[in-house]
């Protein structure tokens, strides 16, 4: 998205006839189960959206005219009519980008893909190797995203996103990353990291230590517009300099999320009763989005809180709702990575999940997480982990 | 380009938004603001088959506006958003 004006920021604010940016998880089954998954996802929610419920929306994104849709899941394609969705979408001027693990990127599918209009595939991967990636991923799935990657690569495919949710792990690699992109002639795009989902309970471990948070703002500021975010970075302009996109939270004003039974939320990372505006069952989507009591409250004048008299408050505009909510901040404050230091995470209790469709028993490619430091700091504020070990 | 003659591309379609509209281009993937509801006025007059002189009019717009309005049709067209009209698609 290119550089968007003060003045139209204050439009967005106050939201749009149909989101700009619509995510569709069309399943909470997967065939992994990632550490830090947003949806919790893993079985399949028996109450799913049928195909004829799913084509009947993909009717209403077109009478909305909502351009394109962001489907994940779970991992879609593990539906068996998904190719069939993917279809009726772009067949329908709806456009589609979907993400996947690549596990079921076949070398044909590549090749179909890669003839198909109006589509683009985002793989996900969350190392530049694959000790950092499988880690957090599973064994084996940096193998097989890259192996995708050469399909699409092979097939000819155009702007292929690679899509990863930068870590402490990961951060260091991020050179690495725009190699792998360049080699497979793809194009970086780098989110960050939610408390949401299972993520709530591996973000403490995961989440970019303050100087990272630097490095990685320095790094996004030189590579400007060529590398991806998903506007999900706003928090890092307080800075100084603006990153390109949107900077404001788009929950419910410009973004949301309908997730695999129809229910709709603010936004992909927000999936909590907290945050659910209704669901497309009743009446479709459309009335959701416009009259929504729970979307109406989002785009009405929001308080900056405890923000309002911070000097970077306009270029963050105090960061991320779902960041604040799952760490248990207040919504009208700082964000838990807060560039100022502000968004001390609270010791109190973290609001329980809402929903939880991980599987239950082990799962084939179950991540090995990375060993972590048993020991305890020898001062509360200690964040370097060789802080207090003796050469 | 006041007198020259400029269409919106094949593959861009206008969405109408409180503050003016969305233009996308399906090929590129661009999506672009139209700022104000009298620029979406102008670009729809575009297709009328006058110049971009005719479609100020049509749209309405002052003339002491109009280096404005060319200045936010340039840029649409450097974004083939518009393309020089009569071209086939």
């Amino acid at each position: 998205m290119t550089m968007v004006e003060p003045r139209l920021v204050e439009r967005f604010e106050q939201g749009l006839d149909a989101p700009i940016c619509l995510t569709w998880e069309l399943t909470y089954a997967c065939n992994l189960a990632c550490v830090h998954c947003l949806s919790s996802s893993g079985r399949r929610d028996p109450r799913e959206l049928s195909t004829q419920e799913c084509m009947a929306l993909i009717d209403e994104f077109k009478r909305m005219q909502i351009f394109y849709v962001n489907i994940g899941g779970g991992e879609p394609t593990v539906r068996p009519d998904f190719w069939e969705l993917v279809d009726y979408a772009v067949d329908n001027y709806v456009g589609v980008k979907f993400s996947t693990n690549g596990f079921r990127i076949t070398k044909e599918r590549a090749e179909r893909l890669a003839s198909t209009d109006y589509l683009d595939v985002q793989i996900s991967l969350d190392g530049a190797t694959a000790e950092v990636n499988d880690a957090v991923r599973g064994a084996g799935t940096y193998d097989r995203a890259l192996r995708a990657l050469g399909y699409l690569a092979d097939a000819g495919m155009k702007d292929t996103k690679i899509s990863v949710v930068c870590t402490r792990e990961n951060i260091p690699q991020l050179d690495e990353f725009k190699a792998i992109a360049d080699r497979y002639n793809a194009q970086l795009r780098l989110t960050r990291l939610r408390p949401a989902g299972r993520g709530a309970d591996t973000w403490g471990e995961l989440h970019p230590l303050p100087d990272q948070q630097r490095q990685l703002y320095d790094w996004l500021v030189a590579h400007g517009e060529g590398v991806l975010t998903g506007d999900s970075f706003f928090h890092l302009s307080a800075y100084g300099e603006a990153l390109p996109g949107l900077n404001l939270c788009g929950a419910g004003r410009v973004v949301c999320l309908i997730d695999p039974v129809g229910d709709v939320y603010a936004c992909p990372f927000a999936i909590h009763d907290r945050f659910r505006a209704g669901n497309v069952r009743e009446a479709g989507f459309a009335p959701v989005w416009r009259e929504s009591e729970l979307f109406t409250e989002l785009r009405s004048p929001q308080s900056g809180g405890a923000c309002t008299h911070c000097s970077a408050y306009d270029s963050c505009r105090g960061g991320c709702m779902a960041a604040k909510f799952f760490t248990g901040l207040p919504l009208d404050g700082p964000d838990p990575e807060c560039v100022k230091g502000n968004g001390a995470v609270p010791a109190s209790v973290r609001p329980q999940p809402s929903q939880d469709h991980s599987h239950r028993g082990p799962v084939r490619n179950q991540p090995v997480p990375l060993t972590l430091q048993t020991r305890r700091p020898e001062r509360a504020c200690d964040e370097n982990p060789l802080a207090g070990l003796r050469g | 380009m006041l007198h020259e003659r400029w269409e919106l591309s094949g593959s861009v379609a206008l969405r109408p938004e409180p503050f003016g509209a969305l233009a996308y281009d399906f090929d590129s993937r661009r999506l672009t603001f139209l700022k104000s509801p009298g620029l979406v006025r102008v670009v729809r007059a575009l297709g009328d088959g006058g110049d971009v002189h005719d479609a100020l009019i049509a749209g309405g717009v002052p003339q002491e506006q109009w280096p404005r309005y060319l200045e936010a049709l340039t840029r649409l067209a450097e974004h083939h958003m518009l393309r020089p009209a009569g071209v086939a698609a």
